[in-house]
């Protein structure tokens, strides 16, 4: 099937207004009659939930932390990019616009990269209303910072948190919002299944991680707002409750799984220590304004101290490969380079899978202080893992699995295949094509809260009557039951692996097949491998304890059972897509020099499967991807 | 790369054990064996826990997400003081690497009336979010805000909100505090918002809405020991508790 994203027509930058004007409206006074589930509290669900809540909706929110001030869109730390042009740098929203299609390596749709632009510069002023100290100049002006696949600076930041600061502001206006009595705030709860009936979307099943209860919730739509996926990876910097279970569950029932091949591993990440290790930790991508990343030239100076590593002796790699954006190169990029060498036997540390970021020249031009006002948090993050003094000796980095650009697919209106199911930030597909930059993930999630959803779920809503639905319906007492069924049959096991044995070695498969590069073998490999892992969790994982109260292995077990699953989507997609793009990375398909090659006349499209039963052939459908206003072009920062 | 390498520590562990807020707990001993100085702390429990998985024992329930020090969800006591006593560091940023072979390490929950114990070194902290909803905000609506810069906001007054801003809302502070008052985590959120011009509008309104849910949630009185101050993970200074003073009798005398 082909599928339509039923983007608006005409010049691009009238496409989202025209589209506002011809959406149907919700009456003010109607507006309390309808219901919205949001699942997810990050930056994406918490800004929505805050926002459909003042508008009137009646809201229940889910979280599965103990507050949704802990969503993982609290460890951004760099910033989130606007088009606002403080610095007089020849930005706008055009050039916005330009630099995330291209940086997406021509794999996004344009009417939504082009509404993101758009709406870039409003998230800014609501986050500035909300109390958000954004770092300020001595005039009392906003700040801005480079990043990452960009020559203007257009990255607003408070010093290395502002993740967590963009979402306390989200979080305080959600707060706002449970007070006044418009949102309802379930916190500990976890979505388990979604329950559709008729085709339509119209409740989730959750399990009370406090009691275990299971039970229903209805409303006339569903949101997600459930993040990312690359926990599938097992390491990755995403907070240890990241999964994909909302997302897969959703799949399940019919939603369309966009582009799963996508992953980002992000190049600035600590350097894995052993076998004990939990997560790994990114260090911001800012830090690549004033670090250099080098290695030796030669084999034989990887062991030195590389303070004793002479000048000459060093190989600035992304500078000499990429000299106009040198250091800041896009994160593919600079991933892929830093395993290049690596792999060519010049790594340093530990395995030899490790590069530095060295700040010596910017210290000695900037002073120590200056950097320390700049990154001080990140060096004492640094140095409480490694026990190394940054601003002494360079810091190791190596990359790691970081962000999700695929997604459940949705429409221009967010809203996916089912109707009345929406997907918001990381969740969804629509925007990163194949490759996210720097500080616009925080940049999607706000738009997709504050600006977006408000608008489209009307559209939707308008169109339906409000309260259509019953919890007595039989296919909420089957997804309840299902759900039940699913637990009931982990805790009969009683095998003898425990539930992280497994996910390690579903991590270790994902990361050596799937991770950076990926070959024809390799993912024949994984998708060997995964199935005998799956069976070997479904007869030989251990449980222990009960359903009813708080069982933290319980919520591992049914994660990695949905990983397990899902994981074989994700390399079925990157087998089929026979070319390079972004972050997906096939050894077969590159240019002489080793740079990605796209292949434009096959593969231009969107890859939505849709689930036809697990162990089963997926069917795959394509949504054409069309440029009307950017040239599809080889993509170079040289 | 190996976990097993020269300087790997046996511990042993004295962990607080609870099966539900009305259950009686106790402190059970465990071995932690192999111990590298490179894990987290909560990866030193992680592999404690498969090991009681493997022995039939059920595992050590924690709170914990990012373990990167910044979503403010792990919460323990380890030897008598929240988040390990490191300065400025939450226990999962706590290495191993500051303890020693031999040694004995006592872990308990936050322990507060107004954080009671869900299991284990679980609580619930749900008062905290109860002080935010009573005012923790600029009433603010989505859309129709002026230009970010319309308002100057000197540097030095961004940086104190943000200094403020900082607080990851662990509850260390009530942990630490020998009268369980959640003064400082208070004090952070109306300072951050005083000081920023959009904030001013509802500074008194918010002062006396955020003291009073303070009360109302079972949290203790501040009576100046700055224990609050020497268990933030973040370093938020007590100076933001004069701050709320400051601001609570300016509402009073308008």
């Amino acid at each position: 099937m082909i599928l339509d994203g039923k983007c608006p027509t005409g010049p691009i930058e009238k496409t989202w207004d025209k589209h506002c004007f011809d959406l149907k409206l919700v009456n003010p006074a109607n507006k309390r009659k309808y219901k919205v589930i949001m699942v997810g509290t990050g930056l994406a669900g918490g800004a929505a939930a805050a926002s459909l809540g003042e508008l009137g909706y009646n809201v229940e929110a889910f979280c599965y932390q103990d507050s949704p001030r802990r969503a993982h869109s609290i460890a951004a730390q760099g910033g989130i990019n606007a088009a606002k042009n403080y610095p007089n740098d020849g930005d706008s929203i055009y050039r916005l616009f330009y630099d995330t299609i291209k940086g997406g390596d021509f794999r996004a749709r344009e009417a939504d990269v082009w509404r993101l632009a758009q709406v870039s510069n409003n998230i800014i002023d609501q986050c500035v209303a909300q109390g958000v100290p954004f770092a300020r100049d001595y005039a009392g002006y906003l700040d801005n910072r480079s990043f990452g696949g960009a020559q203007v600076s257009r990255t607003f930041f408070a010093r290395g948190q502002t993740g967590q600061q963009l979402l306390l502001g989200a979080y305080s206006a959600l707060s706002r919002q449970i007070k006044a009595g418009t949102v309802k705030m379930f916190n500990r709860t976890e979505m388990l299944d979604l329950i559709v009936i008729d085709g339509v979307a119209k409740g989730i099943t959750i399990r009370d991680l406090i009691t275990g209860e299971i039970r229903a919730h209805m409303a006339d739509a569903v949101c997600l707002a459930t993040g990312g996926y690359v926990n599938v990876f097992y390491l990755s910097t995403n907070a240890m409750g990241c999964s994909v279970t909302a997302n897969w569950k959703a799949h399940k029932k019919g939603a369309y799984f966009a582009n799963p091949c996508y992953t980002q591993i992000h190049p600035t990440c600590i350097p894995q220590t052993g076998d004990h290790q939990s997560k790994l930790t990114l260090m911001s991508e800012s830090l690549r304004n004033d670090g250099r990343c080098w290695v030796p030239k030669k084999k034989e100076d990887c062991g030195k101290h590389p303070n004793e590593v002479a000048e000459e002796d060093r190989d600035y790699y992304l500078e000499r490969k990429y000299p106009s954006f040198g250091n800041l190169a896009p994160r593919d990029i600079a991933s892929r380079a830093a395993k290049e060498q690596c792999d060519d036997g010049r790594g340093v540390g530990p395995g030899g899978r490790g590069v530095y970021l060295d700040f010596a020249a910017s210290i000695k031009r900037l002073s120590e202080d200056t950097i320390r006002e700049r990154y001080g948090n990140l060096f004492e993050m640094y140095e409480k893992i490694t026990d190394e003094n940054g601003y002494k000796r360079p810091m190791r980095m190596y990359p790691a699995p970081h962000y999700a650009m695929g997604g459940l697919w949705v429409d221009y209106n967010l809203m996916s295949n089912v109707p009345g199911l929406f997907v918001l930030g990381e969740a969804n597909f629509s925007v990163h094509g194949a490759n996210r930059l720097g500080a616009s993930a925080l940049m999607q999630g706000l738009a997709d809260g504050y600006f977006v959803i408000p608008y489209t779920i009307g559209g939707y809503l308008a169109g339906i009557k409000p309260g259509d639905y019953s919890l007595d319906h039989a296919e909420v007492k089957k997804s309840i039951e299902d759900v039940k069924g699913d637990i009931n049959k982990m805790f009969s096991l009683k095998g003898k692996k425990t539930v992280s044995e497994i996910y390690r070695a579903l991590g270790k498969v994902m990361w050596e097949n799937v991770g950076m590069a990926r070959s024809d073998a390799s993912l024949k490999n994984a998708l060997k491998e995964i199935p005998k892992l799956r069976e070997e969790f479904w007869n030989n994982v251990n449980i222990s304890g009960d359903g009813g109260e708080l069982n933290q292995q319980l919520e591992n077990a049914g994660r990695v059972a949905d990983f397990l699953e899902f994981a074989e989507l994700l390399s079925k997609d990157a087998l089929t897509r026979e070319e390079s793009c972004g972050g997906h990375f096939r050894v077969e398909h590159q240019m002489p020099d080793g740079e990605a090659k796209r292949n434009d006349a096959d593969f231009c499209h969107v890859a939505a499967w849709e689930f036809k039963g697990v162990g089963k052939e997926p069917e795959l459908h394509k949504e054409p991807l069309k440029f009307d206003n950017v040239h599809l072009a080889v993509r170079s920062y040289k | 790369m190996s976990e097993h390498n020269a300087n790997t520590m046996n511990l042993k562990l004295h962990v607080w054990r609870q099966k539900g807020p009305d259950a009686p707990g106790k402190l059970e001993t465990y071995d932690a064996k192999h111990v590298s100085p490179d894990m987290s702390f909560l990866e030193m429990l992680d592999e404690v826990n498969e090991t009681l998985i493997k022995t039939g024992i059920d595992p050590i329930a924690f709170d914990h997400d990012c373990r990167e020090g910044i979503c403010g969800m792990c919460s323990q006591v380890v030897n008598g003081v929240a988040h390990g006593g490191q300065e400025r560091t939450t226990v999962c940023q706590l290495h191993m690497r500051s303890f020693q072979d031999g040694d004995s390490i006592f872990i308990e929950p936050w322990r507060a009336r107004a954080f009671p114990i869900v299991k284990d070194l679980v609580v619930d902290r749900s008062a905290l979010d109860t002080i935010i909803q009573s005012g923790g905000y600029t009433s603010c609506h989505t859309g129709g805000i002026a230009d970010g810069n319309a308002i100057l906001i000197p540097k030095p007054d961004a940086d104190y909100a943000m200094d403020a801003a900082e607080c990851i809302g662990c509850g260390a502070c009530v942990a630490g505090c020998p009268n369980g008052s959640a003064m400082l985590f208070t004090s952070a959120k109306v300072a951050q918002l005083a000081a920023l011009p959009q904030g001013k509008a509802e500074a008194a309104v918010r002062v006396h809405a955020m003291t009073e849910a303070l009360q109302g949630c079972g949290f203790g009185n501040c009576s100046n020991h700055y224990e609050c101050q020497a268990a933030c993970p973040k370093g938020i200074n007590v100076k933001f508790i004069a701050k709320l003073n400051r601001e609570y009798l300016k509402a009073a005398l308008n």
